[in-house]
């Protein structure tokens, strides 16, 4: 078949601008529009939401760029037959072992995703490496400690949310035991690091998770910014004084603001109209499931996981924070 | 290689951006001051990575197996980094202050003597902790001055900070009321020093949360420039 000669083909094999010439010419508009974007923000709505917005980016990006190294460094250094050894070899013990493991990696939850990423590709049983994703960053002795500082007094508050947190992880793995499917994992393999030198690969490793992470990062920042200014926080303090929909408004709340695990304690300890198990219910849905975390769970494995690990997981977390805040106060 | 030399070039721009910020201290608009030395860390590493890659030799390549078409998220980095490096906006002031009710926690200082000095220099949240916590009985008799930015509120004007933890995102101001005379040509998001003392007795409740706003007493009052640091912590 021939089409006629003179319309082109529509096809894919148009010729494409080059990606690094778009680049430097997104730079170059940029830069001479700059007046007209300056004059075109400067409402103090737009300002706050840009400033919250690029505030996340730059607090997450170290800790997205030690992910990135740590987990390359598991790519590359780290021989599969060590988590072999490393890990118990049943599944249902490998979860709790590795919901631990959790509290060596200090930082927020930015970092856990590449990682937990790196860990299924190197052969951990997904059940264990998401029990590590969603315990790292809650339980880590940085969060333990801010999180007594921002409750003086309250040292059952650091308890609580220690053992909610290993709770929902632990849980949430041997959920993901029983009920997880492997076609909803989506974990790339690396075939660009097929044949590299072992530097080669730990640069194109890194390369490859940081340009994702922080592109899934962006989406987390902007829908989690436009959240932050979106709901007015008048709104949470009519719901205060009841119990139920206080533990729910609250887990909602730390799914929207997407805090950093690392300081959310200090706003939880400013709630103070709310009960102690709504904001243990903040303290550990928080680290786990939140707008931001929920993008780049998705750029790492894939929508189809994300859409339904989410979501069990702000139920189980919740739900965790609930018993053990009973149990507590 | 298109692929690889595109993220090589935007992790350029990133680490580079990260590296500018906290060289200049423009970072402290948006982050807490003491993230500085893993910006800087975080900076070298991604221009690092970004160079050993523009660097690097062909190898196998198999950009290929990524799909032509579909879009690379590595391109959504560029926007923050642009609005860092071209509008660069401000550090949070009176519309959020306006928004969020103040944040008193009693965790947030010690409350032991105050330090010395006549007037002495407090924090807004060191204050207003000492004013609600304390009763205010570590600040009578002292001159005390405070700076921050003012906000109109029912009686008069709000001295205000935002106190962050981490970023931005987590910030909330901390709020107190002054009494007495102020510059008349005062507004909104304006910055000022004032030296005065504590006027027990007198608190407004919060309109957003309900929580009380303690009082100063204003001696004397002066505009002065934002300061570097516009958060405290």
């Amino acid at each position: 078949m021939t089409r006629p000669a003179p319309t082109p083909a529509p096809t894919r094999s148009r010729p494409r601008v080059g990606a690094v010439e778009a680049f430097l010419a997104v730079l170059l508009v940029a830069v001479l529009a700059r007046g007209w974007l300056v004059a075109h923000t400067g409402s103090p709505r737009v300002q706050t939401w840009l400033t919250i917005f690029v505030s996340i980016v730059l607090q997450a990006l170290p800790f997205v760029v030690l992910g990135t190294v740590v987990s390359a460094a598991i790519a590359v250094l780290v021989p599969p037959s060590f988590f072999a050894r490393a890990l118990p070899r049943r599944p249902a013990v490998a979860v709790p072992v590795a919901g631990v493991a959790g509290a060596v990696l200090p930082g927020c939850e930015c970092g856990s995703v590449p990682i937990a990423g790196a860990l299924v590709r190197r052969g951990v049983t997904p059940a264990a490496a998401l029990a590590f994703l969603l315990s790292a960053p809650a339980i880590n002795p940085v969060v333990l400690a801010a999180t007594f500082v921002a409750f003086p007094g309250h040292l059952e508050m650091v308890w609580a949310r220690l053992g909610a947190s290993l709770l929902a992880s632990v849980a949430m793995g041997w959920l993901w035991l029983r009920l997880g499917r492997a076609e909803w994992l989506r974990t790339p393999e690396r075939p660009e690091l097929a044949g590299l030198s072992r530097g080669a690969a730990f640069v194109a490793a890194c390369r490859t998770d940081t340009a994702q992470a922080g592109g899934y990062l962006v989406i987390g920042a902007l829908t989690a910014a436009t959240l932050n200014v979106g709901v007015p926080p008048k709104l949470l303090h009519a719901v205060g004084g009841q119990p139920v929909l206080s533990v729910l408004v609250l887990a909602c709340l730390a799914v929207v603001l997407s805090l950093c695990s690392e300081g959310d304690a200090f706003v939880a300890a400013s709630l103070t109209q709310f009960s102690y198990t709504a904001r243990l219910a903040f303290l550990v849905v928080g680290p786990m499931v939140d707008a931001k975390l929920f993008a780049m769970q998705a750029g790492t494995f894939g929508r189809r996981f994300a859409v339904r690990f989410a979501p069990a997981t702000f139920v189980v977390a919740t739900l965790s924070a609930v018993v053990v805040g009973a149990v507590a106060w | 290689m298109v692929r690889r030399h595109l993220h090589a070039l935007v992790l350029a721009l990133v680490g580079g951006t990260l590296l500018k910020l906290a060289v200049s201290g423009a970072y402290k608009q948006y982050v807490k001051v003491g993230l500085k030395p893993y910006l800087i860390a975080a900076g070298i590493v991604v221009l690092a990575v970004a160079a050993a890659s523009l660097l690097a030799r062909r190898g196998p390549d198999h950009d290929h197996a990524h799909g032509h078409g579909r879009f690379d998220v590595v391109w959504l980095l560029v926007l923050p980094m642009l609005t860092l490096l071209l509008i660069a906006p401000p550090a949070l002031g009176s519309y959020s202050a306006a928004r969020s009710g103040t944040a008193l926690d009693a965790a947030s200082s010690a409350l032991g003597p105050l330090p010395p000095g006549d007037p002495v220099r407090l924090s807004v949240l060191d204050y207003a902790s000492r004013a609600v916590f304390d009763d205010g009985r570590s600040l009578t008799g002292h001159q005390v001055t405070l700076s921050g930015f003012v906000l109109p509120g029912e009686h008069g004007w709000y001295l205000v900070r935002m106190v962050i933890r981490c970023c931005a995102a987590d910030a909330q101001p901390i709020k107190v009321g002054l009494a007495g005379t102020l510059p008349d040509t005062l507004k909104a998001n304006d910055w000022i020093a004032v030296t005065g003392r504590y006027l027990p007795g007198r608190t407004d409740k919060d309109p957003v949360n309900g929580e009380p706003i303690p009082y100063l007493t204003v001696v004397s009052a002066a505009p002065i420039p934002a300061p570097a640091v516009q958060y405290e912590s």
